[in-house]
C-alpha cells in the first residue's frame, strides 16, 4: 500500500485555501442526516464535536472521565502559540511554520505545519470570543510571552492554567451543542473497538464504565481524539487515565501507527520520590528563564548530598558544575527540552545526581533572588514555588529546587493524511492522538495549538468532504460486524477476569514502564532495545497468564479498566521498540547513542531517514510491516540544530 | 405575574425574602429598642407609657406592626421551607464533619437560633403585647390624660428572675443570629464589594452585639431596681 | 507511619453501604493521599478483596476529578485537592475517616465515587457564550481592563470538583454556579447574554436538587481554587436584575 498524504498542490501559502475551496460540501439540510462519533473531549475532541454540531451534524461524544471538562488537556500550563505578531517582534505565519519544522528536527510535513501556523491566529480569536480569560496588559490588550526558547513572543497564556482555560472554552461550546440537542454526551464510557464495514469506519464498541454494558454505536464517521500514550512509561506527566487503547484498537483494525518512538521528555519535572510514586508533576519550563541548573563537580560531594551529610547551600561555587551554561554558552539553561533532559541524564548517570534516588539535578534560584530580590522572584514564579513546596515539602526560596526529566508528550500516533484521515476511510485522528505536526520533537505551546487547529478549523472541512460522498443510511447496530466486534470485546473482558492470577495490573504496568524508561527513554541503543523487546514479550506473556483482575465486568471496576489499557500498552511498547530500533539516526526526541556528533549532539541522517515511519498491524504475534512516507522539503533547508 | 412567582420560588428568591424580611426586622429592632430604652428613664415609666400609647393609636404604626407580624411569619415560614429543602439536598449526612474548620457556629445554626427567637417572640407577645391589648391593665394619669400603665406590667414581670433570664438568654441568641444574619442579608441581596463589605461586616458585628445587649440591659436593670 | 482508615464502602448505587476499617503501615510522608490509597488498594487486591474505588485523573490538582471527604472536610485538612494532599499533613497512629461527597444531586455510584453530571447539566443550561466556530472578531478588537480580566480569571479557575457542595451544610452549588456566571458576566463578550444565563443556570441548579445558600462561607473556605464568595453575590445580583428586567420575560 502506497501512503498518500494528499497534500494539495500549489505554493505552500495557498495549499489550505485551495483545499478548502476544493473540498466537497454537504448541503445544510442534509447535514442532520449524518452521524459523527467523536471519541475524546480534550481540546481536539471538544472543539471538533462542537464545531461539527454547529454545522448541523449529529454528534456523539465519548470520554472516560465523569465529565468532558476533565480531559487531560486541562493540565497544560504554559501557553498556546499563535502567529499574531501582536508584539511587533517579527513573527509571522512563515516564522511559526519554520520554527515548528526546525524544532521538529525536520521530521514533519511542510503542508500540515504551514496550515497549523496559518490557522493559529483564528484559534486565539475563537477562544477570546468564547470568554477564555487570556492574560492582558494594562492597556486591555492581550499579553504574550516567549516560551520554550523561541526568539519571538508569540505565546498566549492564562496564568499557569492555559490548558484549563482553553478546554473550558471548548467544553462550553460543546455544552451549548448538548443543550441544542446536536451532541449527545457519553461520559464514563470507554471506546473498546472500531467497527469497520466494507473497508470504512462505521462505528465503535464502547463499555459503560459504570454498568459495564458493552454497546454498539453506528455512525458515518469516527474521530479519535484520545490524546497521547505517554503512560506506556507508567510514570509520566500525563493523567492517570491517559491511554492508547482507542488508538491501538484502531491500529489493529487497519490504521497505521506512525513514529511511535518519538517521545518528548520534559526536563523540569519534580523528581521521583519513591516506589509509591504514581505520576510525575511538571514544573513550568519558564523556570529555566531564571533558575540555574547544576550538580556537584564530583561524585564524592554528590554522595554526601544524597546521604544528607551536607546541604546544597554549603557547596562552594568552585565545586558546582553549571553544566548547561558551560556546554552551551549561547543558550545556557534555555536549550531545547530534549537537550536539557539528556544532559541531566548524563550527569546523573555519572553518579552526580543530588537526591536520595540519584536522579535529580538542582534548579537554583539563589542568584536570581540575590539579583532581583525574593519579591520579584515570587511575583514571577510564586504559584510554581508553592506547588513545589506542597508536593516536596521543601521551600525553594531557601534551598534549590530539584528537578528531573519526565515523559511528557508523544509525537507519534496514528498516521493521518492532510485531511486528518487515517488509513481506514472514515476514521480520523485529531490532537495528540495523531502523529501529524510535530515531527520528532514538539515545541512548547504547540500541542494546544494543534489540538484546537485540528478540531475547530481542519476537521469541520475535511470530514464534510468525506461525508459528501457517503449515502445517508446508517449501518444498523445489529449488523454482523457490530455483533462480532461486541463479542470480541466481551470475550476479552471475560478472558481478563478469568486469568485470576497472582499479580496486580499495576505490577505489570510498573515493570513495563521501567523497561521503556531504561531502554527506550532519553537515550536508546540497539543492544538495549533488542533486550527490551525480549523483556516486553516475556512480560506480556506473564501478564496474560498471571494478572489478577478482581470483581466482575458488570460494575464499576477500576482494575478491569486498567487491565485493558495495560494490555494495549504492552503491545504498543513493543512497537515503540521496533520503531526506535529501525531508526538508525538521532532526531529530536529520539536519541540513539550510536548516532551522535563528536560533541555528543543528535546526528540526523536525512539521506536515509527523512521519512515518516508508518506501521501496519498484520496480526497477533506477527512483526508489523513498515511503510515509509517520504518527507519532501521545498520551502526550508535542512540544517543541523546547534545551541552552542 | 408568573415571573414573580418564578423568582420567589427559586432558591435565590426564597433567600431574597429571608433577607428582605430579616432586614426589615433589623430595622424594627432599632425602633423597638428606642422605645424600650425609655423604660429606663427615671420617670416611673411616664415617657414609656406615653410613647406606647402614641404608637398604638397611630394608624401608620399600626399598619407597620401588622406588616411586622407578617414579616416575622414570612421569615419563619420561609426559614422552615428552606431548611426542609436544604435537608432534602443531603438526605444522608456525614459520619464526621468539621464545620468549625470552614464556617462560624452561628451561620451553621441559623435555624435553631431562629426557632429559639420565635419561641421568645411568642413568650414576649404573650407576656406584653397580649397583656397590653387584651389583659387587665392598670391605668395612670399624666397631666389629666389617662394612659395604660404598661410600665407597671413590665416592671412587675421583670421582678421574676426566671423571666429576666429568659430575656437575657434570648437576646444572646438574637446576637448570634444577627452576628451572621446582618452581613448575610447584604450578601443575599448581592451587595458584596471589595471596599464596602468589610465595613458592612463590622457594622453587622457591632449591631449584633450592641442591640441585643441594650435589649438585655432593660430586664437586668429593672430587676436590680426592683430588688 | 501506621494509620487506621475508616472508609465508606458501597457496592453500587442501590446498596446501603457502610464503613469498613483498615489498617495500613509503612506510609511515607512524601506520599500523596491518593498514593496512600493506591498502596492500600494493592494490599487489598493481594488479599483478593475488591479495591476501594475513588475518582482521580490528573493528580495535579487541576482536572477536578478527585474528591473524598476526609476527616470531616472535603479534600481533607488543607485547602487543596485530595490529589495534592500529602501524608505530611497526618501523623503516625492517626485514624482517618474517608467518605464520599454527600448530596442528593451527587448520587453515589460505588464506594467513594459519585456522579457529578448535574454540574455538566448546569453548564449546558447556559454556562457559555453563544458563538459558533469562525466568524468572530479579532482577539484584540475588544480591550478588556486587566483588573476585570483578572477577576474573571479568578472565577474561571473553578475545577468543578464539587467540594463546595460537599462542604456546604445545605449541599448548595452556589459557588460553582456563581463562578461560571461571574466569569462570563464580567467579560464584555459574555455580558450580552448575562441575564438569560443567570436565570437558566439557577433554574437548572434548583432542578438538580442542590440546596439554598445560608452564606456560611464553608464553600469558599474549602474551595481548592479559592473561588470567592463575592461571586455568589454577583450571581444574586445578576439573577434579581434578570427577574426585574424587561429584556427577558
Ligand atoms: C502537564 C502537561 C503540561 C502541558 N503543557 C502544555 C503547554 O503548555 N502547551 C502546549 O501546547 N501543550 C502542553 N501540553 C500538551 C497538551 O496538553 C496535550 O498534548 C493536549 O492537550 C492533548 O489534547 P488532546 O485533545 O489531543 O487529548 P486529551 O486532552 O488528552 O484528551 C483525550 C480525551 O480522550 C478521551 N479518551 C481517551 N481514551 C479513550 C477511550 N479509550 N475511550 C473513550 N475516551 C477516551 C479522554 O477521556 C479525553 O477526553 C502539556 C501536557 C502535559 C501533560
Ligand atoms: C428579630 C428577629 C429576627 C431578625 C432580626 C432576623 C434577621 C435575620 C437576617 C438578617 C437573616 C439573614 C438573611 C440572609 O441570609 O439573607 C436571617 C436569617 C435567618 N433567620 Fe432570622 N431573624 C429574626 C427572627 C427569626 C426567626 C423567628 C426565625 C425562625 C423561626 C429565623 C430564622 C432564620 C433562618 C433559618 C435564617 C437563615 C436562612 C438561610 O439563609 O438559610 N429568624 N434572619
Ligand atoms: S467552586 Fe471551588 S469547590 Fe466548587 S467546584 Fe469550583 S473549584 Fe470545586
Ligand atoms: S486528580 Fe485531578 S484534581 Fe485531583
Amino acid at each position: 500500500m502506497k501512503l498518500d498524504s494528499k497534500i494539495p498542490s500549489g505554493p505552500l501559502a495557498e495549499k489550505w485555501t485551495r483545499h478548502k475551496f476544493n473540498v466537497k460540501l454537504v448541503n445544510p439540510a442534509n447535514k442532520r442526516k449524518y452521524e459523527i462519533i467523536v471519541v475524546g473531549t480534550g481540546l481536539a475532541g471538544a472543539s471538533a464535536a462542537a464545531s461539527l454540531a454547529e454545522l448541523g451534524y449529529n454528534v456523539k461524544a465519548f470520554c472516560f472521565q465523569d465529565s468532558p471538562r476533565r480531559a487531560h488537556s486541562i493540565a497544560a500550563q504554559g501557553g498556546i502559540n499563535a502567529a499574531k505578531n501582536y508584539q511587533n517582534d517579527g513573527d509571522s505565519v512563515f516564522r511559526l511554520f519554520y520554527d515548528t519544522i526546525k524544532g521538529g528536527d525536520y521530521r514533519s510535513r511542510e503542508g500540515n505545519v504551514y496550515r497549523l501556523a496559518e490557522v493559529s491566529v483564528n484559534i486565539i480569536d475563537q477562544c477570546v470570543a468564547q470568554g477564555v480569560p487570556f492574560a492582558r496588559e494594562y492597556g486591555g490588550l492581550l499579553a504574550n510571552r516567549s516560551f520554550g526558547g523561541a526568539q519571538v513572543s508569540r505565546t498566549f497564556y492564562a496564568r499557569g492554567q492555559t490548558g484549563q482555560q482553553l478546554l473550558l472554552g471548548a467544553y462550553s461550546a460543546l455544552s451549548r451543542q448538548v443543550a441544542n440537542g446536536k451532541v449527545k454526551l457519553y461520559p464514563r464510557t470507554e471506546m473498546m473497538d472500531v467497527v469497520v464495514v466494507d473497508g470504512k469506519a462505521r462505528g465503535i464498541i464502547t463499555r459503560n464504565l459504570v454498568t459495564g454494558a458493552v454497546e454498539s454505536h453506528s455512525a458515518h464517521a469516527v474521530l479519535l481524539c484520545t490524546g497521547g500514550y505517554g503512560n506506556v512509561f507508567f510514570l509520566s506527566t500525563n493523567a492517570m487515565g491517559s491511554n492508547v487503547t482507542a488508538a491501538w484498537r484502531a491500529h489493529k483494525k487497519g490504521a497505521f501507527f506512525s513514529n511511535p518512538c518519538y517521545t518528548q521528555i520534559h526536563p523540569t519535572c519534580i523528581p521521583v520520590s519513591g516506589d509509591h510514586q504514581s505520576k510525575l508533576t511538571l514544573m513550568s519550563e519558564s523556570l529555566r528563564n531564571d533558575g540555574r541548573v547544576w550538580v556537584p563537580k564530583t561524585k564524592a560531594i554528590a554522595e554526601k548530598l544524597r546521604k544528607r551529610e551536607i546541604a546544597p547551600k554549603g557547596i562552594k561555587e568552585e565545586d558546582r558544575d553549571y553544566y548547561l551554561e558551560t556546554k552551551y554558552p549561547s543558550f545556557g539553561n534555555l536549550v531545547p527540552r530534549d537537550v536539557a533532559s539528556r544532559n541531566a541524564k548524563y550527569v546523573c548517570d555519572e553518579g552526580r545526581g543530588v537526591n536520595e534516588t540519584g536522579e535529580a539535578v538542582f534548579l537554583d534560584f539563589r542568584d536570581a533572588i540575590l539579583r532581583d530580590g525574593e519579591d520579584a522572584v515570587r511575583g514571577k514564579y510564586g504559584n510554581l514555588f508553592d506547588m513545589y513546596e506542597k508536593i516536596t515539602g521543601e521551600n525553594p526560596y531557601k534551598t534549590p529546587m530539584m528537578i528531573y526529566p519526565a515523559v511528557h508528550y508523544t509525537m507519534g500516533g496514528l498516521w493521518v493524511d492532510y485531511n486528518l484521515m487515517t488509513t481506514v476511510p472514515g476514521l480520523y485522528a485529531l490532537g495528540e492522538a495523531n502523529f501529524s505536526d510535530h515531527g520528532a520533537n514538539r515545541l512548547g505551546a504547540s500541542a494546544l495549538m494543534q489540538g484546537l487547529a485540528d478540531g475547530y478549523f481542519v476537521a469541520p472541512y475535511t470530514v464534510g468532504d468525506y461525508l459528501a460522498g457517503l449515502p445517508y443510511d446508517k449501518i444498523p447496530e445489529d449488523h454482523p460486524e457490530f455483533r462480532k466486534a461486541e463479542e470480541t470485546v466481551k470475550s476479552r473482558i471475560q478472558q481478563l477476569l478469568g486469568i485470576k492470577g497472582s499479580k496486580t495490573v499495576d505490577h505489570f504496568h510498573k515493570k513495563l514502564g521501567k523497561i521503556m524508561w531504561n531502554h527506550c527513554g532519553m537515550a536508546r541503543n540497539a543492544a538495549g532495545l533488542t533486550k527490551a523487546k525480549e523483556m516486553i514479550r516475556t512480560l506480556k506473556e506473564e501478564f496474560w497468564s498471571d494478572v489478577k483482575v478482581l470483581g466482575t465486568g458488570e460494575e464499576l471496576n477500576l482494575s478491569l479498566e486498567k487491565a485493558h489499557r495495560v494490555a494495549d500498552f504492552l503491545e504498543l511498547g513493543e512497537l515503540m521498540i521496533d520503531d526506535a530500533l529501525h531508526r538508525n539516526e538521532s532526531c529530536g526526541g529520539h536519541f540513539r547513542d550510536e548516532y551522535q556528533t563528536p560533541e555528543g549532539e543528535a546526528l540526523r541522517d536525512d539521506e536515509n531517514f527523512a521519512y515518516v515511519a508508518a506501521w501496519e498491524y498484520l496480526g497477533e504475534g506477527k512483526e508489523e510491516a513498515l511503510h515509509k512516507e517520504e518527507l519532501v522539503f521545498e520551502n526550508v533547508k535542512l540544517t543541523q540544530r546547534s545551541y552552542k | 405575574m408568573s415571573w414573580v412567582s418564578k423568582t420567589l420560588n427559586s432558591t435565590l428568591g426564597k433567600k431574597l425574602l429571608m433577607a428582605l424580611t430579616g432586614l426589615f426586622l433589623i430595622l424594627f429592632l432599632v425602633v423597638h429598642l428606642a422605645g424600650n430604652l425609655q423604660l429606663l428613664l427615671p420617670d416611673e415609666g411616664k415617657s414609656f407609657n406615653i410613647y406606647a400609647e402614641t404608637m398604638a393609636s397611630n394608624p401608620l404604626i399600626r399598619a407597620v406592626s401588622i406588616f411586622n407580624f407578617g414579616f416575622i411569619a414570612l421569615h419563619a415560614i420561609y426559614s422552615a421551607i428552606l431548611t426542609r429543602h436544604n435537608k432534602k439536598s443531603r438526605p444522608v449526612g456525614y459520619a464526621m464533619t468539621k464545620g468549625s474548620a470552614n464556617s462560624t457556629w452561628s451561620s451553621r445554626n441559623m435555624g435553631i437560633l431562629g426557632s429559639l427567637i420565635l419561641v421568645f417572640i411568642l413568650i414576649h407577645l404573650r407576656g406584653f403585647w397580649y397583656e397590653f391589648k387584651f389583659g387587665e391593665i392598670p391605668y395612670v394619669t399624666y397631666e389629666g390624660v389617662t394612659y395604660k400603665n404598661g410600665y407597671a406590667v413590665v416592671s412587675a414581670a421583670f421582678e421574676n428572675i426566671l423571666y429576666v433570664i429568659v430575656y437575657v438568654v434570648s437576646m444572646a441568641v438574637l446576637a448570634f443570629h444577627l452576628s451572621h444574619g446582618f452581613s448575610s442579608a447584604f450578601q443575599t441581596l448581592g451587595i458584596n464589594h471589595k471596599k464596602y463589605t468589610p465595613f458592612i461586616q463590622k457594622v453587622g458585628v457591632g449591631f449584633a452585639i450592641l442591640v441585643p445587649a441594650l435589649f438585655a440591659l432593660i430586664p437586668i436593670i429593672m430587676f436590680l431596681q426592683s430588688s | 507511619m501506621n494509620l487506621t482508615l475508616k472508609v465508606w464502602r458501597q457496592k453500587n448505587p442501590s446498596d446501603k453501604g457502610g464503613f469498613k476499617t483498615y489498617t495500613i503501615s509503612g506510609i511515607s510522608s512524601d506520599m500523596s493521599f491518593l498514593e496512600m490509597l493506591d498502596v492500600l488498594n494493592e494490599d487489598l487486591s493481594d488479599k483478593g478483596e475488591d479495591p476501594i474505588h475513588f475518582d482521580h485523573d490528573c493528580r495535579e490538582g487541576i482536572c477536578g476529578m478527585c474528591s473524598l471527604y476526609i476527616n470531616g472536610q472535603p479534600h481533607g485538612p488543607q485547602q487543596t485537592t485530595t490529589c495534592q494532599l500529602h501524608m505530611r499533613s497526618f501523623s503516625d497512629g492517626d485514624t482517618i475517616t474517608i467518605e464520599p461527597w454527600r448530596a442528593s444531586a451527587f448520587p453515589i455510584l460505588k464506594d467513594l465515587v459519585v456522579d457529578r453530571s448535574s454540574f455538566d447539566r448546569i453548564i449546558q443550561a447556559g454556562g457559555y457564550i453563544s458563538v459558533n466556530t469562525g466568524g468572530v472578531p479579532d482577539a484584540n478588537e475588544i480591550p478588556i481592563p486587566k483588573v476585570i480580566s483578572d477577576e474573571s480569571f479568578d472565577a474561571a479557575t473553578c475545577i468543578g470538583c464539587g467540594a463546595c457542595v460537599a462542604a456546604c451544610k445545605n449541599a448548595s452549588a452556589m459557588l460553582f454556579v456563581s463562578a461560571k456566571i461571574s466569569q462570563l458576566a464580567l467579560l464584555p463578550q459574555g455580558k450580552v447574554e448575562k441575564r438569560e444565563r443567570a436565570e437558566k443556570m439557577v433554574a437548572q441548579m434548583d432542578a438538580e436538587g442542590f440546596g439554598a445558600c445560608t452564606n456560611t462561607g464553608a464553600c469558599a473556605a474549602e474551595c481548592p481554587k479559592e473561588i470567592k464568595l463575592s461571586n455568589i453575590a454577583r450571581m444574586n445580583r445578576e439573577y434579581f436584575s434578570a427577574s426585574l428586567s424587561t429584556e427577558n420575560v
